[in-house]
């Protein structure tokens, strides 16, 4: 028995083997990660909600860890499973420290890892409930991918999961453009940030932005968004049509 | 629905130190708790002093998590060690971790969380905790029926634990309950000796 799975026996306390899995249903779980490349690397944004089914439950939940000295992962979905994967990301960077060759994973390697997981996890109908985004620079290469609960992997200049997708992808690709300035970037993801606010039902107005560099990950303070209502539209919107809405 | 126990203890001891809240499934919540001590026994035991409370969080967690297709229990571990002090750690179903300043639980707390939003501050005393708590609790008892009965407080400090009940006729009253009498005899008897009007 692999190390890795006599653990997750102990603490499984392991069922009969030949119990069929099958695919669970997520309880806490994260909204929107956005992601885009800029000049000097990777930025990602992701606010701090972690829902439980309608009730904004938790407040204060990171969605976005640096992984080893390259990469910075962000997730959506259950946070259990994100956590978990954290953990296994973990002991790989470990054990990859313990060659002492001076060598070091890199996003490329540590995506491919997360897409082997996540592919393998769904084929046997057991899968973590997540989508990750895994940004980072290495020698200079920028790199920016995605993986979905069920496998699908890509890279691209601009990624985005949940909500996102059709909220903040649209934006992203009319303003998104090579070298953009950090300025620039942070403005464009907090204009995407702002969208999904007002449109998506889970969003909660906390967020972080990260940047990776080829020099590091930081990842901001938590802040909140300004919001604008003041549309004239927005004052007596059923006045010519009582009883609308 | 018929009422088991009007009195349980839900608030269970895993070390001197630490203790769990649980909520949901009683059979799930207790055996978790049974395996956590279990393994905090042998733990202390080899560590040779007080587990700290972040590991029996992360137990409570591990259970949780790898058996989360079979668990219906949110638990909320609590304690003191002495070197982070007081910490509160919220795991709810799915098996989540979450550090928090503060934090509930249970179907009750549903009716609470706007209370919180407004009532709990930084930086609050032991005796202000404690009757916020015991506050909240009640309100919940109020409008939740699935709780009521008696409520049940714990507070674990650098000094050690201890342990408080207030039974259920001694919680205040909320909008619309009324001041319980023995009988409507004793009503009749302390007012005018007029014919009731119906």
């Amino acid at each position: 028995m692999s190390y890795m799975d006599s653990k997750m026996s102990q603490h499984g306390l392991i069922g009969s083997e030949s119990d069929s899995q099958r695919t669970l249903y997520p309880y806490v779980t994260g909204t929107s990660v956005v992601a885009l490349k800029y000049k000097d690397g990777i930025l990602m944004a992701a606010d701090m909600g972690g829902s439980y089914g309608s009730t904004l439950r938790y407040k204060t939940v990171e969605r976005m860890k640096p992984i080893g000295k390259h990469s910075l992962l962000g997730a959506s979905g259950e946070i259990s499973d994100f956590q978990e994967i954290l953990r296994y990301l973990d002991e790989l960077i470990l054990y990859d420290n313990m060659w002492d060759d001076g060598n070091s994973f890199g996003p490329k390697e540590v995506h491919n890892y997360l897409t082997r997981v996540m592919y393998n996890r769904r084929n046997k109908f057991n899968p973590l409930w997540n989508s990750l985004v895994l940004g980072g620079v290495k020698n200079g290469q920028k790199y920016l991918g995605m993986v979905s609960m069920i496998g699908v992997n890509f890279e691209d200049n601009h990624v985005a999961t949940g909500f996102g997708n059709h909220l903040a992808r649209p934006i992203l690709r009319d303003e998104w453009h090579e070298n953009l300035s950090f300025e620039d970037g942070v403005k464009l993801l907090e204009k995407c940030m702002r969208v999904l606010l007002y449109r998506d039902r889970s969003a909660v107005n906390k967020l972080q932005i990260a940047k990776i560099t080829e020099e590091g990950v930081t990842i901001s303070p938590p802040y909140s968004l300004k919001t604008f209502w003041g549309f004239s539209a927005f004052h007596n919107p059923t006045v010519g049509a009582e009883g609308s809405w | 629905m018929y009422v088991a126990n009007r009195a349980s203890d839900k608030i269970t001891q895993l070390t001197d130190n630490v203790y769990v809240c649980r909520s949901g499934s009683a059979a799930d919540s207790q055996v978790v708790s049974d395996y956590v001590r279990y393994f905090l026994h042998q733990h202390t035991i080899q560590l040779g002093q007080p587990a700290t409370v972040k590991v029996a969080a992360n137990l409570v967690r591990s259970l949780s998590y790898n058996n989360k297709d079979m668990l219906q229990t949110g638990l909320i571990v609590g304690g003191w060690d002495k070197y982070e002090g007081g910490k509160i750690y919220g795991i709810p179903l799915g098996g989540t971790i979450i550090e928090q300043p503060f934090t509930i639980g249970g179907s009750g707390s549903s009716y609470l969380y706007g209370f919180f939003d407004q009532a709990w501050k930084e930086g609050m005393t032991k005796e202000e905790a404690e009757q916020l708590v015991v506050k909240a609790v009640s309100l919940a008892i109020a409008r939740d029926g699935a709780s009521g009965g008696v409520v049940r407080t714990v507070i674990i400090n650098s000094e050690g634990v201890t342990r408080n009940f207030y039974p259920g006729d001694t919680l205040p009253l909320w909008h619309e309950e009324l001041e319980p009498q023995n009988s409507l005899l004793d009503i009749l008897n302390t007012s005018s000796p007029e014919p009731m009007n119906m």
